[in-house]
């Protein structure tokens, strides 16, 4: 349990800038994708040995990052629009995936990979975890401002130093990184959840982005302390619980929300004059 | 093939343009240009839509590859460059403030990992005194008007203090005490001995701000002092040209 716990802290504290430059660039669809991508991968490397983490690891980072590099080039060499790519092929993978662990494992095994299984992770995985936890924030950090510049007017970064799509693919990677982290305790159907729930709450608290990163990872990881006890005191599944506290959050920030919230609307502030 | 070359100190133009063809699709957008543009004056590029201004203005800033030819920088590297791009390029609803914005043009000296100084600050909010957006600073972009957002990318421009400017389209959305007081700034530079490079499509404003102009409808029309080459001649064969290339596809 203590395990479990520290596993999802540092997911969410990881993962949720992540999901605030998704939201901002308006590319949640896309992480939504790379998590279900990850199935095929981790599938696989579950028939060849069985529930073991690195093979898991390494087959689902493989299948993300494919996934984003074949969707990313259909979208650039054909007609066909990024949403659309992604969709063809997340849906695809997805199928694999199912269809791979149907035929080799049991219906358990099914159903942790697609809805995590957190309390199962032991300290190898929680090592895991926290390396790739530790990498990404350390890389957001010095790439920050950067790929900022790069979301805001790509242009820019162009004039100023020859290269900006640098910056994009780093960040993909993380993206698909935080989500193998997250997979086994959330599973892929849900993985991207902790990622982007919490980003998509912070829009109704604060208009800047430096806010938003801080108050994202505030609330992923109350979403997942909470979501966790909760799902161990009621005998929930974990994954699920700790999804729906972050949808939870999300809702009431919609009435609460500070910022562009449904309530305030009623207690107008004076203009400025 | 197509490549940037980098001549040693010439004697007046700034840059060269050798043949140059851009191209999106292989269907070309400037179609064989060559000439130079002068070190020190106000050039303006004009032409009718979709005449290939703004791609050449993008092929120089180096944000569009060369298809044909190259582009010689005289004296120049990319480091002395400041690009204003039109808003339509960008993200305008990202959620960063004016100063975040106005302040990136400190790129090449903070090198966009170290803090932004106070002096730095306070050359931003000069910056954005002159552009006319005082108390802008802590302003999110989504919250700013068309001509404002403008505005804030004419400080960005301000702030990085550049040798070669280029502008595009810089009075788009901008009112007309707002664009006086951008020519005068774009005048000063002039009396500074930089190098601007301007699209427009004002061509009185053209004859009487800047020195030099660039007629191109996909190939070069003329290229000279404004007044010669926005004359009638000039500029009917500028529309009759695109009108014929249109029909050829």
């Amino acid at each position: 349990m203590r395990r479990a716990l520290v596993a999802c802290i540092t997911m969410a504290t990881s993962a949720a800038p992540l999901g605030v430059f998704l939201v901002s660039r308006r590319m949640t669809l896309m992480g939504d994708a790379a998590s279900h991508a990850i199935l095929p991968g981790a599938a696989l490397a579950f028939i060849i040995s069985g529930v073991s983490l690195w093979p898991m690891t390494i087959g689902g980072l493989v299948a993300g990052l494919l996934m984003a590099v074949v969707a990313g080039v259909v979208t650039r060499i054909t007609s066909l629009r990024e949403d659309a790519s992604f969709t063809a092929a997340y849906l695809t993978s997805l199928a694999i995936g199912v269809m791979i662990i149907s035929i080799k494992g049991s219906t358990v095994d099914l159903l942790h990979v697609l809805f995590g299984n957190v309390l199962a992770v032991d300290n190898d995985s929680l090592k895991l975890i926290n390396s790739i936890t530790t990498v990404s924030l350390l890389t957001l950090a010095i790439i920050y401002r950067p790929l900022i510049m790069e979301c805001f007017d790509s242009g820019f970064l162009k004039v100023q130093q020859g290269r900006g799509a640098i910056y994009h693919h780093l960040f993909l990677i993380l993206v698909v990184l935080n989500l193998v982290a997250s997979f086994q305790a959330l599973g892929t159907l849900m993985a991207v959840g902790i990622m982007v729930l919490p980003a998509i709450a912070t829009k109704f608290w604060t208009k800047s982005i430096d806010n938003a990163i801080g108050l994202s990872m505030l609330f992923g990881v109350v979403a997942s302390i909470t979501g966790l006890l909760l799902s161990y005191h009621y005998n929930l599944p974990s994954g699920p619980a700790i999804v729906l506290t972050a949808s939870a959050w999300y809702l009431v920030s919609i009435f609460l929300g500070l910022s562009g919230g449904i309530l305030i609307r009623f207690f107008p502030r004076k203009h400025f004059h | 093939m197509a490549y940037f070359k980098l001549g040693d100190d010439c004697m007046t133009p700034a840059i060269k343009l050798h043949d140059l063809t851009v191209a999106y699709d292989r269907r070309p957008a400037v179609h064989h240009i060559k000439g130079d543009f002068p070190s020190g004056e106000l050039t303006a590029i004009t032409g009718p839509n979709g005449a290939g201004k703004s791609t050449l203005l993008k092929a120089i800033a180096g944000i569009l590859p060369v298809f044909e030819g190259s582009i010689e920088f005289c004296g120049l590297t990319r480091k002395d460059m400041a690009y204003l791009p039109q808003a339509a390029d960008l993200q305008t609803d990202f959620p960063i403030s004016v100063l975040q914005m106005v302040t990136s043009g400190f790129w090449q000296t903070s090198n966009g990992f170290q803090k932004i100084t106070s002096a730095q600050k306070e050359k931003a909010i000069e910056a954005l005194r002159v552009a006319g957006l005082i108390g802008f600073d802590n302003r999110t972009l989504d919250s700013l008007s068309a001509g404002q957002f403008q505005r804030a990318l004419f400080a960005r421009v301000l702030v990085q203090d550049a040798r070669l400017i280029l502008l595009d389209e810089p009075f788009t959305s901008i009112d007309t005490a707002t664009t006086e007081a951008f020519l005068d700034v774009i005048k000063l530079w002039h009396k500074e001995k930089r190098t601007v490079i301007c699209v427009l499509h004002d061509f009185e404003q053209i004859k009487t701000n800047f020195t030099d102009c660039l007629l191109i409808a996909r190939e070069c029309i003329a290229w000279g002092k404004s007044q010669e080459v926005l004359s009638p001649e000039n500029l009917l064969g500028a529309r009759f040209f695109r009108e014929v290339s249109h029909n050829k596809h």
